[in-house]
């Protein structure tokens, strides 16, 4: 008998159409008649969006001048905008305190990077200097009256720096609170669950503008005639119930992934509810929202742009004031346009940041 | 530890525990609200403000730029509150349409294995939802539909549709009086669809047999109207706008204030419903699909029988809470002053009467039965399409 030895011939290499920058274009782009129309329909959509937009945007954009004589070509004037870039970022507080502005908000992104890096050390330290401490040097750096720093009236607070007080200040308050009714919300107590139930309902049940007008016309009816609260903090008020409510259910969508058993465990080795809590439950539930606690900071930072309406001068109100001024009529699109950069780049980022968490954090209770 | 049989202190009686606490609760809560309560009578007969729902049919005495029903300055104040509300629902209504019909297109846009397609839809995505709806509001109405030109020189769709600074003018339909045969034939040929449905289903659950039920649905609910309207004598004629003047006469205004509401409201919840929809279709299982067109499925079938319903129960919780958030968002129209429920009544009419009480307790009253009314659906349907696990 004879024995056939067969050996494979060597494969051929795969057809050139169907590799590289070719075979790419035919997979992702030219599959098919009905493809090759949508890839040109969507490649003449940018050429038409894209090329003056860049154009106007920055080839041919006016960068450099005082005033409006220095734009005198066809695309962007963002003369204008760095004209007043000074009000944009602090509002009307006085020039010779601005740096009281930069130290605060460079003292608060420091902290907040220690705490955010890995691998730096006495996170706890830092943490609860940021918690306990930072906020009093901060108010003290805001408004003053006190160490001999004049004090600045809140209404001379505004652009970007209001935005960003805003926002933090409502996450700040919102978090415990938020923590304490999302508690109360699965609490066994039926008056503490309803009285939870009723509150975060309500305050998400309805728009914030109509929350800030009710912090600006009603709150100043139900405190004694002779207290006075301050526009700014009456905002702040209704932002942090608003938000608290929100971060309540967040808290408690990370409280309802914690199996049972984690609970019933620290019961059994003696716990009392609130070392339980505390030390057990809360810990892992705060972990596993930190990505959805970030996704409501990102939504309560855009919503501060209401503000404008109760009359606050934030980033966007003292955009949209500057474009009365006679000297600068007709630059509404560059004003526009800078704001729509800043909230989108901080907007962007932090969502980024947050999907990156939602990686890194991907612990065993997700199924 | 002693044992548990031994006596216990009460205050360490779990019980007890709960029930000095909840007392303590309730009785902060009734301080709390004694203590508003009575500080806002005070405050209120300080200022000679009566309290009480009386405004509601006094004379209103100012005018309101868009209203779905007949409004004028001699009509009450409890009639801004109806004209607001309409106005509201409105913009709602139209915004969830066009929401949803560009939030389905770019939530499968992204889904495409056109490269070119779904990163472009990645970006409307990306770029629209991270900017502030205010903003965008205020962008369309000061920086687009104010830079629109002049009646005379209006940009125009075929001399039927005109876009200018003053807004938007479309032809309006006039029904004729026979065309009510043609709207009750329309609702005919719905229900007969419906019970034509029925017998297809029972027809097909016994003899396995397929009924075309898209094309005789189709013939039934479009063609069968049609043919009614020519032999009626086709009743629809159409009123085109005419520029008289200064100005156009004629059609449906729509004014920019609302244009510019609509399209900020319908371009910034797209992007969320877009993700939506999104995340739907990923969250089915790709052994789903594989395992439908091993059984031999056609591919319009896997996706209408095995894709689409499953992907559904992911969608539609999420795409009703944007559609709340869209309907709480329309109150932002109080910054351009189109004229809404917040506008309206928690503006011009709380600022004439001075009634901050009533009127904000009945605008959040508002959203506040339209987010439970919705929710309260939700649950319930949610409860209905959960899966059942064995």
């Amino acid at each position: 008998m004879t024995v056939h030895v067969t050996s494979p011939s060597p494969s051929l290499p795969p057809p050139s159409s169907s590799v590289g920058v070719v075979g790419w274009l035919r997979k992702n782009l030219f599959s098919s008649v009905v493809n090759s129309i949508f890839t040109l329909a969507g490649l003449y959509l940018l050429y038409t969006l894209v090329p003056p937009a860049v154009n106007w945007a920055l080839f041919q954009a006016d960068w450099i001048g005082t005033t409006r004589d220095a734009c005198t070509s066809d695309g962007a004037c963002w003369v204008f905008v760095g004209v007043r870039i000074k009000q944009f970022l602090f509002g009307f507080y006085p020039p010779s305190e601005y740096w009281r502005v930069v130290t605060a908000f460079s003292l608060i992104g420091l902290l907040v990077a220690w705490l955010l890096i890995d691998r730096t050390p006495k996170k706890s330290l830092v943490g609860a200097f940021t918690i306990f401490c930072y906020p009093v040097i901060a108010y003290f750096l805001f408004y003053g009256g006190a160490f001999g720093l004049p004090v600045v009236e809140t209404y001379k607070w505004g652009g970007l720096m209001l935005t960003l007080i805003l926002a933090t200040t409502g996450m700040f308050f919102s978090f415990p609170i938020g923590i304490v009714l999302a508690l109360g919300r699965r609490s066994s107590m039926p008056i503490a669950k309803s009285i939870s139930v009723v509150f975060i309902e309500f305050w998400r049940g309805v728009p914030l503008i109509t929350v800030l007008f009710m912090s600006s016309v009603m709150l100043p009816m139900f405190i004694p005639e002779n207290m006075q609260i301050d526009k700014l903090l009456r905002a702040m008020i209704g932002i942090i119930f608003f938000q608290s409510a929100y971060m309540a259910e967040v808290v408690r969508g990370g409280l309802q992934a914690i199996p049972r058993g984690q609970n019933e465990a620290a019961e059994a080795l003696g716990l009392s509810y609130w070392k339980s809590t505390g030390l057990i439950v809360l810990p892992q539930a705060l972990k596993l929202v930190i990505p959805g606690i970030v996704n409501t900071f990102i939504a309560l930072f855009k919503d501060t742009t209401l503000v404008l309406i109760i009359g606050l001068f934030d980033l966007l109100a003292v955009v949209q004031a500057a474009f009365a001024d006679p000297k600068w009529l007709g630059f509404s699109v560059e004003g526009y346009v800078f704001v729509a950069s800043v909230y989108w780049v901080s907007c962007f980022s932090m969502s980024r940041y947050s999907q990156h968490l939602e990686k890194k954090l991907h612990t065993g209770h997700a199924r | 530890m002693s044992n548990s049989s031994q006596k216990q202190s009460w205050w360490n009686n779990a019980r007890y525990r709960s029930l000095f606490f909840q007392v303590l609760l309730v009785g902060m809560l009734v301080g709390f609200f004694w203590f508003i309560g009575s500080n806002t009578l005070a405050n209120l007969d300080k200022r000679g403000i009566s309290t009480g729902f009386g405004f509601l049919s006094l004379k209103a005495g100012f005018g309101i730029l868009q209203s779905l029903i007949p409004f004028s300055e001699a009509d009450s104040f409890g009639r801004t509150f109806l004209v607001g509300l309409l106005n509201t629902l409105l913009v709602s209504v139209l915004g969830i349409f066009f929401a949803t019909i560009i939030g389905f297109t770019i939530g499968v846009a992204r889904l495409s294995n056109n490269w070119l397609i779904s990163k472009l839809a990645g970006v409307y995505v990306e770029m629209f939802r991270n900017i502030p709806l205010l903003l965008q509001i205020f962008f369309w109405y000061f920086a687009v539909l104010r830079a629109l030109p002049s009646p005379k020189q209006s940009w125009k769709a075929a001399d039927l549709a005109f876009l200018n600074i003053r807004g938007m003018y479309l032809p309006r339909p006039v029904f004729g009086d026979s065309f009510s045969f043609v709207a009750w034939t329309f609702v005919l040929a719905i229900v007969a669809t419906l019970f034509i449905r029925r017998w297809a289903r029972k027809r097909q659950d016994d003899t396995g047999q397929q009924f075309n039920l898209w094309g005789t649905g189709i013939g039934l609910i479009v063609a069968l109207p049609l043919l009614v309207y020519f032999v009626v004598g086709s009743p629809l004629s159409w009123d085109i706008p005419k520029l008289q003047g200064f100005n156009f006469r004629g059609g449906v205004t729509v004014i920019p204030e609302l244009t510019a509401l609509l399209v900020a409201l319908s371009v910034y919840t797209a992007t969320f419903i877009a993700e939506a929809v999104r995340s739907g279709i990923l969250a089915v299982n790709s052994g789903q699909t594989e395992a439908a067109s091993a059984l031999g499925l056609h591919k319009n079938k896997v996706l209408k029988l095995v894709v689409i319903p499953q992907a559904m129960r992911v969608i539609i919780p999420q795409l009703t809470s944007q559609y709340l958030n869209l309907v709480k968002n329309s109150s932002l129209a109080t910054a351009i002053g189109y004229p809404d429920l917040v506008a309206v009544f928690a503006g011009t009419t709380l600022n004439q009467t001075g009634q901050a009480i009533e009127i904000i307790a009945m605008t959040m009253g508002v959203y506040l039965f339209i987010s439970l009314t919705i929710s309260g659906v939700m649950n319930w349907y949610n409860k209905k399409i959960m899966l059942v696990e064995r």
